[in-house]
């Protein structure tokens, strides 16, 4: 039989790898806010442009979450594309699979996968399915789309980091629609009992689940009260997203959830906080409609 | 008297052995004294996780953990392990080929006091029908203790179903018990009637086989410890040696073992066939186990009727 050894990463070891803001050496310059922008303005378009020809997709969620995917990618994470099962990188989790369209853009444009594969989104056989599959492909972390579970997991790879001692950090994105599952609540309980600081919750707080506006209220009172540190944000504001990521990372023995208030469909003007978009297939002419407003505005919110 | 012992501490003691290997990680949820798994709380206190009565949360907390290189083992009784936490299960475990264990213990109709919320009647069926799952269901104490090596060894997720009371010995000694994941084990070897048989059950069958004898009846008995994958191989091969089939559980006849050797022979040879279990119901209290497996008709006497059964039938 053999052991598989857990030990704690040398700070070279870490340095080495880091990607591609947090080197000591960078990669590239350290993006600025109007660069993360920019970043979530391509992921929004890329987002629209897998919908084209009027294949359906969850268009509301994903255009939501697409800044707070920008900051994770393109600043926050450590992550190399070149080696995704790098022992050390930190982990996304995306317990609202369904918005997986957003984060199959921005790990194209890291390179974890060639951007054709995005033309592929859904099709039989393809690497990119409906919700994230981690068997499949290159880049995800966990294989989630049944509201609820992912948090659960994210816990498990933060209690994961504390016992073999290593430094990577573990991120959830969670819909405030999926709040309303009870094992959310369940995983709430767990990581604040076990202490789990090296976790961040980000609460995508829209407003509206699938059917209309969501029952379960305002998050960020019920995360207080479940013991984790909570802040609340603008979630289109990339200065306010940068901030709280590294605020989060500053929180000793308890777990850091960000609440960011978020509009569903974000950049479309017909979209927006529409529930009717929650999954939807847009026509030829609501796709140029919603073309020209991501481009004409730089996709820029 | 029969030497008799309880699953659960052959399971609580081989548990504690393999936590040698450091990537052995352990969840319960709130009932580790009964699971024995708290003999590993004690050894290595450090890799022990008490989860709460929060049983999603420890599917989903275990899934992580073996995406990131660990092996978790988690703890409750069958009835919570598997239909309490059926989707987490499927698309945390199955989906994404998680290596977790999921132990239930207290399982079939072994929790008699406590009645039917207690008593799992549908758990191997549940777990049977997810693709990459494993299903074990081991019969005797000795075989535990190789079931649970065996389990760790396996790289995916595995349901692992443990009686809560002591049972007798159907392997004398661990070097006595060959144990292959999918592989039935052959106990006696005939030539009228085949008798298969999981968990505390397989004593039953060895029980029953030798009173068919005085019979004149002879029977091959198996021990089917791996029920998914079924060692579809050798029961054809049995079936049409003897040409008819019992089957025996500690589980509804609806979807498990009895289920599944149905399937394959439906397919491949049908005989005359029957099927002994819990007959889509569910349990109940009562005082004595083996009262309560008696009134669901699981017993030596019930077996050997079947046998004779299947013989007449095959004969006409």
């Amino acid at each position: 039989m053999v052991h598989f050894k857990l030990q704690a990463v040398s700070d070279e070891e870490l340095k080495r790898y880091l990607y591609p803001s947090h080197n000591s050496k960078p990669m590239h310059p350290q993006p600025t806010v109007k660069e993360l922008e920019e970043k979530a303005a391509e992921i929004r378009m890329g987002i629209l442009e897998i919908m084209a020809g009027g294949k359906r997709g969850h268009l509301g969620g994903s255009m939501s979450i697409a800044d707070i995917v920008a900051a994770l990618y393109f600043h926050q994470m450590k992550v190399n594309p070149k080696n995704p099962s790098w022992t050390n990188r930190d982990r996304f989790v995306l317990s609202k699979g369904h918005s997986v369209l957003a984060q199959y853009v921005a790990l194209a444009e890291l390179g974890f996968f060639p951007k054709e594969e995005l033309k592929k989104v859904k099709k039989l056989g393809s690497m990119l399915q409906g919700h994230p599959d981690r068997l499949k492909t290159p880049g995800i972390e966990a294989s989630t789309g049944s509201l609820g579970q992912g948090l659960s997991i994210a816990c498990g790879m933060a209690l994961g980091a504390r016992i073999a001692k290593r430094k990577y950090r573990v991120y959830a994105v969670v819909g405030d629609g999926e709040s309303t599952e009870g094992m959310i609540w369940e995983a709430a309980i767990f990581a604040a009992h076990y202490g789990l600081d090296n976790l961040t919750g980000i609460t995508d707080q829209n407003r509206l689940m699938a059917s209309g506006t969501t029952i379960v209220g305002s998050l960020a009172p019920k995360w207080r009260a479940f013991g984790w540190e909570v802040t609340e944000i603008n979630g289109h504001n990339m200065a306010e997203i940068l901030d709280a990521l590294d605020w989060a990372t500053t929180i000793r023995n308890r777990p850091a959830m960000i609440v960011c208030n978020t509009v569903k469909g974000r950049g479309i003007s017909f979209v927006e906080n529409n529930a009717d978009y929650h999954h939807c297939a847009l026509s030829a002419e609501q796709y140029e409609k919603a073309w020209n407003e991501l481009t004409q505005k730089g996709g820029l919110s | 008297m029969q030497k008799m012992m309880d699953m659960r501490d052959a399971y609580g003691e081989t548990l504690a052995e393999i936590g040698v290997d450091p990537r052995v990680v352990v969840l319960d949820a709130d009932l580790s004294h009964s699971n024995k798994s708290d003999i590993f709380g004690t050894k290595y206190p450090e890799r022990f996780f008490e989860a709460g009565i929060a049983e999603a949360n420890m599917v989903g907390v275990a899934a992580g953990l073996s995406l990131v290189g660990f092996i978790p083992f988690i703890h409750t009784f069958s009835v919570f392990a598997v239909g309490r936490v059926y989707d987490q299960i499927r698309v945390s475990l199955c989906y994404q080929n998680a290596n977790v264990k999921v132990v239930g213990t207290s399982a079939g109709l072994s929790d008699a006091h406590d009645g039917a919320t207690h008593q799992s009647i549908d758990d191997v069926a549940l777990t049977r029908v997810l693709p990459n799952m494993t299903v074990v269901v081991p019969c005797d104490c000795v075989e535990v203790r190789k079931a649970t090596k065996a389990v760790y060894e396996h790289s995916g997720p595995v349901y692992l179903r443990i009686d809560r009371m002591p049972v007798p010995f159907v392997y004398e000694s661990m070097e006595n018990c060959e144990f292959k994941l999918g592989k039935a084990n052959i106990l006696r070897e005939g030539s009228d009637i085949t008798i298969i048989a999981s968990g505390y059950p397989v004593s039953l069958a060895v029980k029953a086989a030798d009173q068919a004898q005085k019979e004149g009846i002879s029977a091959d008995v198996f021990d089917v410890h791996t029920v998914k994958p079924l060692d579809q191989k050798a029961i054809i091969k049995s079936a049409k040696k003897t040409g008819a089939v019992v089957t025996v559980e500690e589980h509804s006849v609806i979807g498990a073992l009895g289920g599944a050797v149905t399937e394959v022979l439906g397919e491949n040879f049908p005989v005359p066939l029957k099927r002994i279990g819990v007959k889509d119901r569910f349990g109940e209290s009562a005082l004595d186990w083996n009262e309560l497996m008696g009134a669901h008709g699981i017993t030596v006497e019930a077996i050997v009727d079947a046998a004779r059964d299947v013989l007449k039938r095959k004969k006409k």
